[in-house]
């Protein structure tokens, strides 16, 4: 009777240690936590400073409104940018921008397509070995050469050709076409490439041309894709700063031409915010142009997001 | 026949447009080797520059360029590491997941001037550290981090699954798995985007005008320790990169040989650009060819 009492607790005993054992964490559980806190962490330092980031530039860009008292509306549609008499119309600015914006993407688009057709549809071969190394490097060469070439041959020659100082909303769509032609034409490519290949063999085994298959199946199928290239093309241009403000002439006024010199909210922001001290007016109002360069990025990538589902509607139907 | 002729017109003018994107390109090296290539030379090289006018050598500004380079892959790649673990291995398909994606591409959307704008205000305006190599470091690895990841996640995500079930099969735990089977095979895809973005960074300009500064103090190369204020590696000081000079020579320098000194610059730049590119690629390669045995 002792006996198998003994036994029973030595038993007891036993399976608790097993118990205490199976439920203990193993190595590799431990060490599970450990990386998967490694990696929470690094996540999480994103996260806050994309947050911190948005936080600091939108309380700061709102003081123009909150701590000056100056009207949105006034802001946004003055014309007179004179921040240290208190005048700060940003619209040269916004006009700056978004016309070299729309004449770069304009410019871009017809080359890139065409490109990109050469190296999907026209001559696959010579698109990998001579193109997709040219467009790496035009990706490759840093702004600040664009902005030394426009500056060094771009700016004399429109001054040649037109006469006037050469600086202008001109120049710096000729820069920012070379600056956004891989981006559209690299994304361009990837969306013929996302074509289905039975398009294309429907289309050329009806008896359609070359041309005629391109032109009305292919283009037509990957014009969301198209369309999402050209936008994130756009989005590279509005926010480029050293490039464009090396040949617009920055001049705080409204473009009357497309030659004469005019400036861009990245160019002001670029040549102003060292001049002018921390809470003043001055300062907040280039705040405020930073802000409005915050969220038209916002912009661009929901408008990319929303075509992008549109896209996947039309072929999921 | 109309059809014909259409296709035959349409593909003469795509043939003219890719001739003429090949042929921009050859002028922008050309322009820049030819123009600038001359004027580079050992003295350009490794001289310092004059403080007032902006002529002189690009010694210390090409010191800078690399050593901002070499602390801002050392802060962003053990981050993006761990983030792009996280997005290809931990992060469940929900909306907390697609959030962290969209805060992601927020941030590689953002212009990096405003980047630049955001460390200046962080730094320079409230921790008052200054103009100084190390908040140029952070703005860059801002302005890299994006990037770096979505690359990392992309190269682990690439990795066939039974590797994965493998590595769970001996025993070994998630953590262990990734690290040890997964991201060697991932590698040569890692590395090729890190050294692309070596080479982006490096010719980054907009982000480090108001963190890293515009001045390049003359600093004593023979004087190696980083707490040192006159020393290069000293992290607090204001740090001129090439890529910074060749803005400010052409926008307020008063260098009588401006345009010929930014050539150069620009050449110098390029090449390094060039060779990252090139690294990448034969870096990859070769990479590639060992962890998977093909030849």
């Amino acid at each position: 009777m002792e006996q198998t009492n003994f036994q029973l607790k030595k038993q007891d005993a036993q399976s608790h240690e097993w118990d205490a054992r199976l439920h203990r964490a193993t190595r590799a559980t431990r060490e599970d936590w450990i990386g998967r806190g490694i990696s929470y962490l690094c996540i999480g330092v994103i996260i806050l400073v994309v947050a911190s980031m948005l936080w600091f530039i939108t309380s700061k860009g709102i003081a123009t409104f909150t701590q000056n008292h100056v009207s949105l509306w006034k802001f946004l549609s003055g014309t007179n940018w004179a921040p240290d008499q208190g005048n700060i119309g940003a619209l040269p600015m916004i006009v700056g921008s978004f016309a070299v914006t729309f004449a770069a993407a304009i410019v871009a688009t017809p080359f890139a397509v065409g490109t990109a057709i050469f190296m999907t549809e026209i001559s696959p071969n010579k698109g990998r070995k001579v193109l997709q190394p040219v467009i790496e490097l035009l990706v490759g060469i840093p702004s600040v050469v664009y902005g030394f070439i426009g500056l060094a041959v771009v700016v004399p020659f429109m001054r040649h050709l037109v006469g006037g100082s050469g600086f202008g909303i001109i120049s710096a769509t000729f820069v920012l076409f070379v600056m956004v032609l891989p981006t559209i034409t690299t994304m361009t490519v990837d969306s013929l490439r996302a074509v289905p290949r039975h398009y294309k063999e429907a289309s050329l085994a009806l008896g359609a041309t070359r041309w005629q298959t391109v032109s009305r199946v292919i283009l037509r199928s990957a014009t969301p894709g198209i369309l999402t290239a050209v936008i994130f093309g756009m989005a590279r241009a509005f926010g480029e700063a050293l490039a464009v403000q090396m040949v617009i002439g920055n001049a705080a006024i409204m473009p009357k031409n497309l030659i004469s010199p005019a400036s861009t909210l990245t160019s002001q922001l670029t040549t102003g915010i060292g001049d002018t001290i921390d809470g003043t007016l001055p300062n907040n109002a280039l705040w405020s142009l930073a802000l409005i360069l915050l969220l038209m990025s916002l912009f661009f990538n929901a408008l990319v997001r929303f075509i992008a589902k549109r896209g996947q509607l039309k072929n999921g139907r | 026949m109309g059809a014909k002729r259409t296709d035959f017109i349409a593909t003469v003018i795509i043939d003219l447009i890719v001739a003429a994107v090949v042929g921009i390109l050859a002028f922008l090296l050309a322009y820049i080797l030819i123009s600038g290539l001359p004027h580079v030379s050992w003295s350009f090289l490794t001289g310092t520059t004059d403080a007032f006018s902006g002529a002189g050598g690009i010694g210390v500004q090409l010191f800078n360029s690399f050593y901002l380079l070499v602390l801002t892959m050392l802060i962003s790649i053990p981050i993006s590491l761990g983030a792009g673990i996280y997005l290809a291995e931990y992060a469940k398909d929900n909306w907390r997941t697609s959030l962290i994606r969209s805060a992601i591409e927020v941030l590689s959307s953002l212009p990096s001037v405003v980047v630049g704008l955001f460390g200046f205000l962080l730094f320079v305006v409230k921790f008052k550290i200054g103009f100084s190599v190390i908040s140029g470091a952070i703005a860059l690895t801002f302005f890299n981090l994006p990037l770096l990841t979505r690359n990392i996640e992309e190269s682990l995500s690439a990795v066939p699954r039974n590797q994965r079930e493998a590595g769970l099969s001996l025993g070994l735990s998630k953590w262990k798995t990734e690290i040890g089977i997964i991201l060697p095979v991932a590698l040569p895809g890692i590395v090729t985007g890190i050294v692309l973005s070596a080479g982006r960074v490096f010719g980054e300009a907009a982000a480090l005008i108001y963190t890293a500064g515009q001045s390049a103090p003359v600093t004593n190369f023979s004087d190696w320790n980083p707490m040192d204020p006159a020393s290069p590696l000293n992290p607090f000081r204001p740090a001129e990169t090439l890529a910074v000079h060749i803005w400010k020579v052409n926008t307020e320098g008063l260098a009588s040989n401006a345009a010929q000194l930014s050539a150069a610059a620009s050449a110098v730049l390029i090449i390094a650009v060039l060779l990252f590119n090139l690294g990448a690629r034969v870096l990859g390669n070769f990479l590639y060819r060992r962890v998977t045995a093909s030849k």
